[in-house]
Formats: C-alpha cells, sequence, structure tokens
C-alpha cells in the first residue's frame, strides 16, 4: 500500500479522477434518464457510447483529419469538436432512438414483466457490440491528437491542462444544459410527469410514447458528447470500449441515486476521484475493485444512493 | 547486418553433384498449412509465397527431382485443422509442414501430424505452449513470445544505456511472461513495475507514478490496445522516459492510438526478421517471383520450407529420416543460424530479435538486439 504516493500526489490524482469521472457522470446521464421515467436499466447504453466514439472518428476522417493529420488552428479545433458533438450525439440519439423502437416498446405494449425488457436489454447490447466487432474486424480505431495538452496553472502542487479543463467544463456545461431542459422547459416538464405517475400525466395530455423518446434521444445525445471527450482524451477507440465505461456509468448513476439528474454528476466525479485514488494506494489492478467496494459500502448506508431515486419528485 | 546473416538462399540451390537420387525418391511433397483465406488470410500468403519461392528455387536447381507444395487453406480456424492435418498425413508423398501458421490451429494439427511422423517447421506460430505440448516433430523457425524478453532488455541495457526502468504488464499470459523476463535480465535497473487491466483507457496514476518515480524508460508487456493511450497520456503529461514494448504492440495501429508524436522513437521488439533486412538476394527474389514486397513471415517460412528441402536433397525421403535430419540440423537461413533445441524450439543463441523504431510515424527495422 503506497498512502504517501496518494498524500503527496493528492490534487494530481483528483484533477486526473475529475476529468474521467465528467465522461462516467455524462454516460451515467443516459442511465438515469431512462431509469427515472421506465424504471429500466438500459444496458445497451454502452453500445450507444459506442456508436458514438466511431462517429467521431468517422466525421473527423471524412472532414480530412484522418490519422497523420496535422494539428488544426485553435478555431479548427473548437470547429472539429463541434461537428463531432453533432455527428456523435446524432448517431448516438438515433442509435438509443432505434433500441427503444426495436427492443423496448414492442414489449411494453404487450406489457412484458421487467426480466423480459432486461434481457432484450443485454441482447441489444451484445448484438450492437458484435456487429460492431465485425465491421471493424475487431481492430482498434485511432485518431490524430486534436488538442495538445499544455499546463495551464498549478493547483495545490497539481498541474491543471487544458485538455482537463477542457473536458470538465464541457461535461458540466452538457449537463447544466439538460438539467435546465428537465426542469425549466415544458418538454421537461412532460418528462418528471411521466416519471412520477405515467397515468395522471396522461390523463393531463402528455404523450407518454413521446417522452420516451425524448429521454431516449437526449441519453443518447450526452452519451455522444461523451464521447467525443472521450476519443479527445484516449485517441483509440475499439468494438468492446463501451462495456467497461457503460458499467463504470452505470455505478455512478447507482452511486448517485438512479433516476436523479444530481446524483449521475455527484456519482460520475466521486467514483472517477475515488477509483483514482484506489489505484494510487493499492496499486493499478485494483482500480475496480476499490471502485466497487465503494458502491456496495455506499448502498449499505444509503440504499437509494447518495441523493436517492428522484426524477420526477425533488425537481432534479 | 547483412555479414551476419551469410547469404543462404544458396542452400536450397546448392547442388552437390549428388544426383544418385532415384525415381522412386522423387516427387516428394511438403505442405503449407495456414489462412489463405479469411481475415487473417495476409499472413498466410506471406508464408505460403515465401515456401514456395523456396520450392520453385529448388525445383529450378534440381529439374529431374521436383519437390512440390500442397496448400492446405485452413483458414485460420481452429476448427479444421484437425481435418486439414488429416488430408496431410494421408497423403504418404507429404513428409513435411511448412506452418501451421498460427498458435490455435497449431494445438489440434500438431498432435495429429506428429502421430504420423510428419516433420512440422512453423514460420509465424509463436505461443511458447507449442514446444511443451509433447509433440515430437514440431519445430519452430523463429523465437517464441518469450524469447524476445532477454532480446528487448539486452537492447535496453546495451545499445539504449537505461539506468532505471519501470516494467508495467498486463497480466496476460503474454504479457507477463514477457515483463517478467525483461525484469529478470535488466536486474537493478528496475526501479518500479505496475500492472494495467486489459481494456483500460485511463492511466493518470500510473503516469503519475512513473513520473514521480524519475525513471528514463518504461518497458511494457503487452497489446497496443492499451499500450496506445497510455503512451498518449503519458506524452501528454510531460512524460520523457523512453517507451520500449513487445511485438504484441508493434503495428501501425499503435502509431494510430498513440499519435504519431508520442509514438515517435518508441522501440517496439520482435522476433521477426524484417523481410528486407533478410540474408542474401532474397528480398529482391520474392519481389521477383510475386511482385510484392516481402511481408512478416515471409523471410521466416523460406528458411523453413528450404530445411525440408535440404533435408530430401540429402536423400531423407521418408518421414522419420526426414524428422532426424531436422531434428540435427545447423545451418544459416537468411533469418538467423539455425539449431533447435530438444523441444522444437530454436535454440536460444539462434533466436532473431529485431529492434524497430518509430520515425515519422512509420514503424521501421533498426537493428538485430544483442544477445548478451
Amino acid at each position: 500500500m503506497n498512502f504517501k504516493f496518494v498524500i503527496d500526489n493528492f490534487a494530481a490524482l483528483t484533477v486526473t479522477g475529475l476529468t474521467q469521472g465528467s465522461i462516467y457522470a455524462l454516460v451515467a446521464l443516459g442511465y438515469t434518464l431512462v431509469y427515472g421515467v421506465l424504471r429500466l436499466i438500459n444496458f445497451a447504453h454502452s453500445e450507444v457510447f459506442m456508436i458514438g466514439t466511431f462517429a467521431t472518428t468517422i466525421i473527423w476522417a471524412a472532414l480530412g483529419f484522418g490519422v497523420g493529420a496535422a494539428a488544426p488552428s485553435t478555431l479548427g479545433v473548437l470547429g472539429l469538436i463541434l461537428v463531432a458533438v453533432i455527428a456523435a450525439g446524432a448517431a448516438s440519439g438515433a442509435t438509443a432512438l432505434v433500441l427503444e423502437r426495436v427492443a423496448y416498446r414492442p414489449l411494453r405494449k404487450r406489457n412484458a414483466p421487467p426480466l423480459i425488457f432486461l434481457i432484450s436489454a443485454i441482447g441489444a447490447s451484445v448484438a450492437l457490440m458484435e456487429a460492431a466487432g465485425a465491421i471493424t474486424s475487431r481492430q482498434p480505431r485511432g485518431m490524430p491528437s486534436l488538442v495538445f495538452p499544455k499546463v495551464q496553472f498549478s493547483l495545490f502542487g497539481a498541474d491543471v491542462t487544458n485538455l482537463q479543463i477542457g473536458i470538465i467544463f464541457s461535461a458540466l456545461l452538457m449537463w447544466i444544459g439538460l438539467d435546465t431542459f428537465i426542469n425549466r422547459s415544458r418538454l421537461g416538464r412532460g418528462v418528471r410527469a411521466v416519471a412520477q405517475n405515467p397515468e395522471v400525466a396522461a390523463l393531463m395530455g402528455v404523450n407518454k410514447d413521446r417522452v420516451i423518446m425524448l429521454i431516449f434521444v437526449l441519453g443518447g445525445a450526452m452519451a455522444g458528447g461523451a464521447s467525443v471527450l472521450y476519443d479527445v482524451k484516449v485517441g483509440l477507440t475499439t468494438y468492446s470500449v463501451g462495456f467497461l465505461i457503460g458499467l463504470k456509468a452505470f455505478t455512478a448513476a447507482v452511486l448517485g441515486g438512479i433516476g436523479n439528474l444530481r446524483g449521475a454528476l455527484l456519482g460520475g466525479l466521486l467514483l472517477g476521484v475515488v477509483e483514482n485514488y484506489g489505484a494510487g494506494v493499492f496499486g493499478n489492478q485494483w482500480m475496480d475493485v476499490v471502485a466497487f467496494v465503494v458502491l456496495v459500502v455506499v448502498l449499505l448506508f444509503r440504499p437509494n444512493g447518495l441523493l436517492g431515486e428522484s426524477l420526477g419528485r425533488a425537481r432534479a | 547486418m547483412v555479414g551476419l546473416l551469410v547469404g543462404a538462399a544458396a542452400c536450397a540451390k546448392d547442388d552437390d553433384g549428388g544426383s544418385g537420387t532415384t525415381a522412386s525418391s522423387c516427387d516428394n511433397k511438403i505442405a503449407f498449412f495456414g489462412a489463405l483465406t479469411g481475415g487473417n488470410a495476409q499472413l498466410g500468403i506471406n508464408i505460403r509465397d515465401g515456401a514456395k519461392l523456396a520450392v520453385d528455387e529448388y525445383n529450378k536447381a534440381n529439374a529431374d527431382c521436383k519437390v512440390s507444395l500442397v496448400e492446405k487453406d485452413s483458414a485460420g480456424d481452429p476448427a479444421q485443422a484437425s481435418g486439414l492435418a488429416t488430408s496431410v498425413v494421408q497423403d504418404a508423398k507429404i513428409l513435411g509442414v511448412v506452418g501451421p501458421a498460427f498458435s490455435g490451429e497449431s494445438k489440434v494439427a500438431n498432435p495429429i501430424l506428429s502421430g504420423e511422423g510428419v516433420v512440422i517447421i512453423t514460420p509465424s506460430a509463436t505461443n511458447p505452449a507449442l514446444a511443451t505440448q509433447g509433440v515430437k516433430t514440431f519445430h519452430r523457425a523463429l523465437g517464441n513470445d518469450a524469447s524476445q524478453g532477454p532480446g528487448a532488455a539486452f537492447y535496453m541495457k546495451g545499445v539504449m544505456k537505461v539506468t532505471k526502468t519501470f516494467v508495467i504488464d498486463d497480466a496476460s499470459e503474454y504479457g507477463k511472461g514477457l515483463a517478467d523476463q525483461v525484469k529478470s535480465t535488466l536486474g537493478p535497473i528496475v526501479i518500479g513495475s505496475a500492472v494495467v487491466k486489459e481494456q483500460q483507457t485511463d492511466f493518470g496514476t500510473l503516469v503519475q507514478e512513473i513520473n514521480k518515480s524519475g525513471a528514463d524508460s518504461i518497458f511494457w508487456g503487452g497489446y497496443l490496445r492499451e499500450a496506445a493511450p497510455f503512451l498518449k497520456q503519458f506524452r501528454d503529461a510531460g512524460g520523457k522516459a523512453k517507451f520500449v514494448a513487445g511485438d504484441g504492440v508493434k503495428d501501425p495501429k499503435f502509431v494510430e492510438g498513440a499519435g504519431a508524436a508520442a509514438a515517435e522513437g518508441a522501440i517496439l521488439t520482435c522476433p521477426c526478421v524484417p523481410p528486407e533486412k533478410a540474408g542474401g538476394t532474397f528480398a529482391a527474389d520474392y519481389k521477383t517471383a510475386t511482385g510484392r514486397d516481402a511481408s512478416t513471415y515471409s523471410a521466416e517460412a523460406f528458411d523453413a520450407a528450404n530445411i525440408l528441402l535440404q533435408g530430401i536433397k540429402a536423400g531423407n525421403t521418408t518421414r522419420d529420416k526426414l524428422e532426424t535430419f531436422v531434428d540435427g540440423y545447423t545451418g544459416e537461413g537468411v533469418t538467423t543460424k539455425f539449431k533447435f533445441q530438444e523441444n522444437g524450439d530454436i535454440d536460444p543463441s539462434a533466436v532473431a530479435v529485431w529492434a524497430y523504431t518509430v520515425k515519422s510515424g512509420q514503424i521501421v527495422a533498426l537493428e538485430r538486439t544483442p544477445t548478451s
């Protein structure tokens, strides 16, 4: 055990943990939205994320920013990120929407029991992952570095780079956008109404199917945004990339309180930081062990997660 | 370098005047066994063409007593290997096999081939376990996965002159085996080690740990899927230590994933001889024969076929005799000086481990690694 390393590098580990946690948080939003409304765990959400990572590299390559391309100007970087967010958001949102139509809606119409939804979700996840594996011959796909990290300032001895600031800031921005949309807009009110009580919401004239489509698209778009940040940070994607990220994001959602947007954010950031400390103390290979032990311990004391389960009730 | 590898393409052509072979011992066959179709066909084609070149050259020099090459296309699928292996053993004229190309199909096919005495020389299957399977007629014309460990370590110590190395592995059979050998060869130069997980993409903690450790070099025992994002993040965080890895990372995808800037100067070792650096006129002959540049495992296949052909030439026209010949064989090929151990693995002194580097985004061969 290496406590000295963690204490000496506490600030640095916190920053890298927050960066990774931001990506977890964005993906976690997709789990939380769907669960909040449908009480369904959309296990295929990890593949929605995976599709986004590929959409990003494909659109970049199509725009001439393929492997071996020179680094673009600052304006070019912003443009490429914007295009990627739109492309990945659209691709992931569309994937999520198709999932809903193909894998879940027919079951809902037949009032299938929850277990059937779960099987359908796992089946859809495997089908998407294997299809991507077959198409890419299971080869990883790389992309050129878009942002070259430069240290911007030092915080308690931790060097903070423009890349880290960018990722955390973008993730927060997207979360604020979603939170505002759900809490302030008319469509968002519909989402909260269906989450609270679908029957009464339907009586009040809320179109339940449209709300469900909306949350899948929103969750997918958030995963698309996360996939762009992931690509910028990691620079390599593969057909199975969604599995671990998806699992971590789901964990983050449960940790913060599934069905709760603020919970997803808190859970994601917390998970990223805690597993980073854990890796520092026990060694890198213990990272996931620490992450899941923390999850179990938190759930022992707060069975509904840190902030509780609620999409409809607490305006959050 | 070329001086080390005496041009031995001549081996097959070497006519010692002894044309006392009778008609009955002619028209013998050797078989190619590997993928010619399917996702991994390219490697199989490289091997087939290398073996074919050897056979063609032999037949040109021995027009009165030709040997033919039988092509057994496995599609790289272990499920098809047993049927193919059976078809090989049933053809009594097939004395030896260049292949099987991959480790998976080798595990299935080798016991069947060996059961009927067919001589096996694989130019490409590098799983160490193949030599400990108890297959009597197995030979490997190149080093196994584990054998590049010492080569990589000697290169780091002798050529790169590293003084503080951080060793990382991915806990896989391949990665850990490699890292352990590097550790034991480097000894006290190793100042730290870590284990990464399969599919890990975030290395924030590890990067900080290495940077704090003051290491001047990193050895990576694992595959490119984890190595590429690691190196990118390490360089992004300002890490200057030299990066060394094995053949699990030697792939253009690695440069793509890490980014050409981060990958620049990385040293990658491989128990494979760069075809353009093979001895003699091999590279030119291959190009003339196939119209393509020799690629991965072509030269090894050429050597493997030549060993079998030399045996046949010397009158060993039964499987048993040929096996005895190959077991006791020593001689220069275009890739290295061959000598097999009891278990069929190439003698450690003969393992040709090459160091490659990433230069302007391309993986280029540097030199053969020192053997001590």
